[in-house]
């Protein structure tokens, strides 16, 4: 740390006190976390006394209840289910596009290209109302595809950009020594340019699922059936009717997050990288 | 040809159809919508002209809303950034322990903002919550920091530094680790000190990286919403409302569809204004 090269040689600092500064931070943030997991271990007696350290008497049964009923599994599955669905549309969509801008010159495409990216800076909330109108003309309200079906719309600005720059590193003699083959454009895409593009597969892929996983606006407007709720729906509704036991609530809140704690602990590297990188080459 | 016309014809209409149907399309009806007054039904008859935007800018709420996205966009620069930064700086260099502070740091980020909502929602409980506590113990009265309405949006925005720090600490290390160390090293022989290096190394060469941040934080800024859903709904009396949650429950929760979509006309303008101020901003200075 002393050493003249590195990062940090802008902040000359103790190690001491940069460690204290971490360790502080870290608190910052993992305090309600723990509080959150530990909450729902306790009773509501406990909880109101004793909120932030261990439970006196460890109280199972509020994940127990939960971990048992329907209710919780039902809304994992729904969620997964949309997620899964976006992801897959999403991928196919925007990397056959971003292949075309990629490979193929033609009048107009780069008129197209720019046409898509429009969708970049603008959030779904803007043209939320239009939406829902549209989603119910279409007889899509209530349904997981009222969902998926905007969310990949909003979705592929971002990822065919990320496919295009993808595709054009991709050595151009690969499609050179394909043609004199005979090999066409989609024969090339199917058997060349997808299995090169597993790297680029995979961080769309997190970036989409983790925006799907999570998302609230859309499916609290086109949804109005608790059957197929979303876990983040599922857990304000549940909120709703537990409000006042918040151990219960806590609970709940820690078996939901759980999924996607897990999915981070498990593919860190690929879901910081896609993030990151998301939103850098973005 | 090769099969040009057919890969075209193939591969580009899946995508331009469901970007024509879900994002073009509504776009442009939000804007058709906005100058009728509308409950959804049937089709929108009753034209108001520009009636909709003249109530919507005497609203009250929606002025507190605007201040509020404001504030927001404020903090996000002022507090969130530097912290962002400053983190990222102490955590760059490799040593133990550098990565266990990266990940707890991104963690929040990770969290639904509903989830990571409701947890704070616990945190400022007044019966039961953290602060709650932690006043008690030092002999205070227990506060009810959500539902008051002088206190709730400074705690929301406490909120918001605690989910997003760590995404941007990520985007500066990325940027910190493009610098060419040698640079460093030579100011150091030459006897700058810490802050001469931050001020006219560190800084100027991560300037594309904090530009691209500041972008990310004020889109991000413009659309709040998922966080203060399950915080306050926009409440106590509206005193925490965004653009968005005013969107939500002026517009969407009591379907008029022609005032709510000026409301989302608004926010696209806002958005089209600050994505052009900032490409002209990033083309003049590189």
């Amino acid at each position: 740390m002393g050493k003249p090269v590195s990062y940090d040689t802008p902040v000359i600092i103790a190690p001491v006190l940069r460690f204290a500064l971490l360790f502080m931070v870290a608190g910052l943030v993992l305090i309600p976390l723990l509080a959150t997991v530990l909450g729902g271990f306790k009773s509501l007696g406990e909880l109101r006394v004793n909120p932030f350290g261990l439970p006196a008497h460890w109280e199972w049964a509020n994940y127990w209840s939960i971990l048992s009923g329907p209710r919780y599994w039902q809304l994992l599955l729904n969620s997964l289910v949309i997620s899964v669905l976006t992801v897959i549309l999403t991928l196919a969509a925007a990397s056959m596009a971003a292949f075309v801008f990629a490979q193929v010159r033609f009048f107009g495409s780069k008129f197209l290209l720019q046409y898509l990216l429009l969708g970049l800076m603008f959030p779904a909330a803007t043209a939320i109302l239009p939406l829902f109108i549209k989603i119910r003309d279409l007889g899509l309200l209530d349904t997981y595809w009222g969902v998926v079906l905007p969310q990949v719309a909003f979705g592929l600005g971002m990822s065919i950009l990320l496919f295009r720059n993808f595709f054009r590193e991709l050595p151009a003699e690969l499609f050179d020594a394909a043609q004199v083959d005979g090999c066409g454009y989609i024969r090339f895409f199917r058997y060349v340019t997808l299995p090169l593009s597993r790297p680029i597969l995979a961080v769309v892929g997190v970036i989409v699922f983790v925006h799907s996983w999570n998302s609230y606006l859309l499916p609290l407007v086109v949804l109005n059936r608790d059957s197929i709720y979303p876990w983040p729906l599922g857990m304000m509704a549940y909120q709703g009717e537990y409000s006042t036991d918040w151990q219960l609530v806590l609970a709940f809140v820690t078996l939901t997050i759980m999924p996607a704690v897990v999915m981070f602990v498990v593919a860190q590297k690929y879901l910081v990288a896609g993030l990151t990188a998301g939103a850098i080459k973005g | 040809m090769n099969g040009k016309l057919a890969v075209v014809l193939l591969f580009l209409p899946p995508a331009l159809f469901l970007f024509t149907l879900f994002v073009v399309l509504p776009m442009g009806e939000a804007a058709w919508y906005s100058v009728y007054s509308w409950n959804g039904y049937g089709a929108p008859e009753h034209f108001v002209g520009l009636k909709n935007y003249e109530l919507l800018f005497q609203e009250r709420a929606f002025r507190t809303a605007l201040v509020n996205n404001l504030l927001i966009i404020v903090v996000s620069l002022a507090v969130q950034l530097p912290l962002a930064l400053a983190m990222a700086i102490l955590l760059a260099d490799r040593f133990r322990g550098a990565v266990t502070f990266r990940m707890i740091f991104f963690v929040p980020y990770i969290l639904a903002e509903v989830a990571a909502g409701l947890i704070w929602r616990f945190v400022y409980d007044g019966e039961y919550g953290l602060v709650a506590r932690l006043a008690t113990g030092l002999g205070f009265a227990a506060p009810h920091v959500l539902a008051d309405r002088d206190l709730a949006m400074y705690a929301i925005l406490v909120v918001i530094v605690w989910k997003y720090f760590g995404f941007h600490m990520m985007i500066y290390i990325a940027g910190l680790q493009q610098i060419d160390k040698n640079l460093y090293e030579a100011a150091h022989i030459d006897g700058a000190t810490g802050r001469q290096i931050l001020w006219r190394i560190t800084l100027p060469l991560l300037r594309p990286t904090i530009l691209l941040s500041v972008f990310f934080a004020v889109l991000g800024s413009i659309q709040f919403f998922d966080l203060i859903m399950p915080m306050t709904r926009g409440g106590p009396s509206d005193s925490t409302q965004t653009m968005v949650t005013y969107l939500y429950s002026y517009g969407v929760a009591r379907m008029r569809i022609g005032f709510g979509s000026a409301v989302g006309v608004v926010l696209f303008v806002i958005c089209v204004a600050f994505a052009f101020g900032y490409d002209r901003i990033r083309s003049r200075h590189g």
